[in-house]
C-alpha cells in the first residue's frame, strides 16, 4: 500500500542538492514532489519520483547518501476540507505521523506521510475507503 | 603442524632478573659503540662520564636524554656511531616541521628489526601457511619494509601491495587469499567501505583473520568496530621510526597492552614537565634506549608518546612489561582555553554510537577571539532518517564530549563519504585559529 520515496542527506552547503538532482536529470528520472527543511547544518531532501529504485542505484553509485523509505500515498478531491477530513481518520486511529507533505497532480490531491505505525495506517485507510494510491499509478499521471 | 607458541623461545620467556641481567650487558656494550658517534662522544666528554661509568641499570639515569631535536641538529649523519661504508639503509621521516631525522641501519641491524616484527606477528598467531598482505606504504615509511621483511623472516607469503588503490587490495584479498593484514586503523574501515560497495562480505567471501592495526592512536572502541566490521582479530603495533619502526611493542592474543621488547629496548615512562621516572601505572613520556643496534644506537630517547605501563603479569606468560595503549603525542595535545586535549578522547566518545561511521575531523577556529572546536563526523551510510532523532543525537553527542573533554564543542552529523579521505595517516584535527 505504500510507495518509495528517496530520502537524500546533504549538507547545507552551496552545491549539494544541485549535484543530486543533475544525477537524476542525467538518467531522465522526473521529480514528482520534494520537501527539504531548514536546519543549520544539513537537511534530508525527500523526493517522490520516477523509477525510485533506479534512481537510489544511480544516487548511490556516485557516493550519495540516499535512502528508500515506504510513505503513505493518499488521493485526495482536489477541494477544501480534504486534507483535514483524512488526517481526522488518522488522528481518531492514534496514528501518529512523523511528517507530512502534499501536491497537486493532474487535478487531484495527494498527501504523502510517513508513519511508524505502518500496519494501523493501512487499516485505517481500508476501512475508511480512503484512495491510495500505487506507485504504478502515481508514474501514469506525470 | 605443531609450533611453539614463541618465535625466539629463549628470548621471550626470559625471567625478569635474566631480562636485566641481558639488559645492563647490551646497554654496556651499546655505551661503548656510542663512542663511535661524534654526537654522543661529545656529549659524554662534556660531562666527564665514560662508558666505564655504567655499572648498573641505575647508571643509566647519568646519560643525558638524547631529543628529535638532536636528531634534527645532527642530521643527517651526525649521530651514527658505524661509518656509512658499514650502514645498509637509511630512513628519513617526512620533517614536515623541521630538518627530517635520518636513521641509519647496519645488515645486522635489518635482521635484528626483521626478527622483532617476526617475533610480534608469530606472538598473535601468524604462521608460515598465513598470507600476509602489507597495505601500508614502502618506501621511506618504515611500516612497509619493516613489516615486509618481518613476514618474510616468519615464512609467510608476502604480498607488498602498498598503500591505496582500495579495490586491488580487495581483489588481492579474494584473488591469493590473504589472512593477515598490516594496516593503519583508518584504513581498515576505508577498506571494509569499499567491501560493502563491491557486495564482498569479508567473513564469506575472504579468509582474512588477523589485522596487525597501528601508526596511527586510536581507541579500543575503534578496534573493535574494525574487528566486527572485517570479522577478523585485530592487534595494535607500536613503533616509530627513531627506534627502527615496527616491532617496538605488539599485543599478545591477550589484546591487554603491548609487550615491548625488552631485550632490545631500555623502558622509561618520565614525567615530561620534571623528567622524573614516574610508578608503573602512572601515564607519562615513553623513553627508550636501543639495546640491539649498532649503526644508531640511541641512548635515553624522548619519543613524545604518552603510554603506561601495565602492571602485573600478562597471562600469556612473557615477562616483557607491557605498554598501554598510546593516549597520543605530547605534540599531539591539543591546547584549547587552557583544556588540555587528545583526539583519542574524542574518538572514544563517537565510536560508541552505532550510527557514527568511523571518519571524523576536528577543526579549531578563532571566531571573534573566541577558540572554537567544531566536531564533524560521518554518519553511516544506512542514515538515520529523522530531524529529531538526528538533533537528539546531535545533542547526547555534544554533551558525552563536554562531559570528556570539560569544554562544549559544535557537533555536526555529516553524509558518509563527505570528509576527504587519505591513503595515509588520517588528518583529525585542522587547526585554524589565529596564531599570537
Amino acid at each position: 500500500m505504500t510507495i518509495h520515496q528517496l530520502s537524500v542527506f546533504i549538507e547545507n552547503k552551496s552545491g549539494t542538492l544541485v549535484k543530486v538532482l543533475k544525477l537524476l536529470k542525467n538518467e531522465g528520472i522526473q521529480l514528482i514532489a520534494s520537501t527539504i527543511a531548514d536546519t543549520a547544518e544539513y537537511g534530508i531532501c525527500r523526493i517522490i519520483c520516477s523509477e525510485p529504485t533506479r534512481a537510489y542505484d544511480v544516487l548511490k553509485a556516485a557516493g550519495v547518501a540516499v535512502s528508500l523509505a515506504d510513505v503513505f500515498a493518499i488521493e485526495l478531491d482536489d477541494e477544501p476540507g480534504r486534507a483535514a477530513d483524512a488526517i481526522e481518520i488518522f488522528a481518531e486511529a492514534g496514528i501518529s505521523i512523523a511528517y507530512l507533505y502534499s501536491f497537486l497532480l493532474r487535478g487531484k490531491g495527494v498527501l504523502v506521510f510517513r508513519t511508524d505505525n505502518a500496519q494501523a495506517a493501512a487499516d485505517a485507510i481500508k476501512s475508511h475507503g480512503l484512495k491510495s494510491i500505487p506507485e504504478s499509478d502515481l508514474y501514469k499521471l506525470v | 603442524m605443531a609450533y611453539s607458541e614463541f618465535f625466539n623461545p629463549e628470548l621471550e620467556t626470559l625471567s625478569r632478573p635474566q631480562i636485566e641481567a641481558l639488559q645492563l650487558q647490551r646497554l654496556q656494550d651499546t655505551v661503548c659503540r656510542c663512542m663511535g658517534s661524534p654526537f654522543y662522544k661529545k656529549r659524554f666528554d662534556s660531562i666527564g662520564l665514560k662508558p666505564s661509568d655504567i655499572r648498573s641499570l641505575e647508571d643509566l639515569r647519568k646519560i643525558p636524554f638524547t631529543t628529535k631535536q638532536d636528531l634534527r641538529d645532527t642530521y643527517p649523519f651526525g649521530i651514527a656511531s658505524l661509518p656509512l661504508d658499514k650502514c645498509v639503509r637509511l630512513h628519513s621521516s617526512s620533517g614536515t616541521t623541521g630538518n627530517p631525522t635520518v636513521i641509519l641501519h647496519s645488515a645486522r641491524d635489518l635482521d635484528q628489526w626483521a626478527n622483532a616484527v617476526a617475533r610480534c606477528l608469530w606472538m598473535v598467531g601468524c604462521r608460515p601457511e598465513d598470507v600476509f598482505q602489507n597495505s601500508s606504504g614502502y618506501g621511506m615509511f618504515t611500516g612497509g619494509l619493516g613489516f615486509q621483511y618481518g613476514a618474510e623472516k616468519l615464512g609467510m607469503l608476502t604480498v607488498p601491495a602498498a598503500a591505496g588503490n582500495t579495490r586491488r587490495q580487495i581483489k588481492f584479498f579474494t584473488d591469493f587469499g590473504t589472512t593477515v593484514v598490516h594496516a593503519i586503523p583508518s584504513y581498515a574501515a576505508r577498506l571494509y567501505e569499499v567491501m560493502t560497495d563491491l557486495g564482498i562480505d569479508p567473513r564469506r567471501d575472504t579468509r582474512l583473520r588477523i589485522f596487525a592495526i597501528g601508526a596511527e592512536p586510536h581507541s579500543e572502541e575503534q578496534r573493535r568496530r574494525i574487528e566486527d566490521m572485517l570479522g577478523v582479530k585485530a592487534y595494535n603495533s607500536f613503533g616509530m621510526s627513531e627506534m627502527c619502526g615496527p616491532g617496538v611493542a605488539f599485543e599478545c592474543r591477550e589484546q591487554n597492552g603491548m609487550h615491548i621488547w625488552e631485550d632490545y629496548y631500555i623502558v622509561e615512562i618520565v614525567d615530561p614537565d620534571t623528567l622524573e621516572p614516574v610508578p608503573d601505572g602512572t601515564v607519562g613520556e615513553l623513553v627508550l634506549t636501543t639495546l640491539n643496534r649498532e649503526a644508531m644506537p640511541l641512548l635515553r630517547y624522548r619519543t613524545r608518546d604518552l603510554t603506561r605501563i601495565i602492571p602485573g603479569d600478562c597471562p600469556c606468560g612473557r615477562k616483557h612489561r607491557r605498554l598501554d595503549r598510546m593516549r597520543g603525542r605530547s605534540d599531539d595535545m591539543i591546547i584549547l582555553k587552557g583544556v588540555n586535549i587528545f583526539p583519542i578522547q574524542i574518538e572514544q566518545v563517537l565510536m560508541q554510537y552505532p550510527e557514527l561511521a568511523s571518519d571524523y575531523l576536528i577543526t579549531l577556529e578563532t571566531a571573534e577571539d573566541n577558540d572554537t572546536m567544531t566536531v564533524e563526523v560521518e554518519m553511516k551510510e544506512q542514515f538515520i532518517d529523522d530531524y529529531a532523532l538526528l538533533q537528539n543525537m546531535e545533542r547526547n553527542i555534544t554533551a558525552r564530549l563536554r562531559d570528556e573533554i570539560l569544554i562544549t564543542p559544535k557537533v555536526c552529523l555529516k553524509p558518509f563519504g563527505s570528509l576527504e579521505r587519505s591513503e595515509g595517516k588520517a588528518v583529525r584535527v585542522k587547526d585554524l585559529r589565529k596564531k599570537y
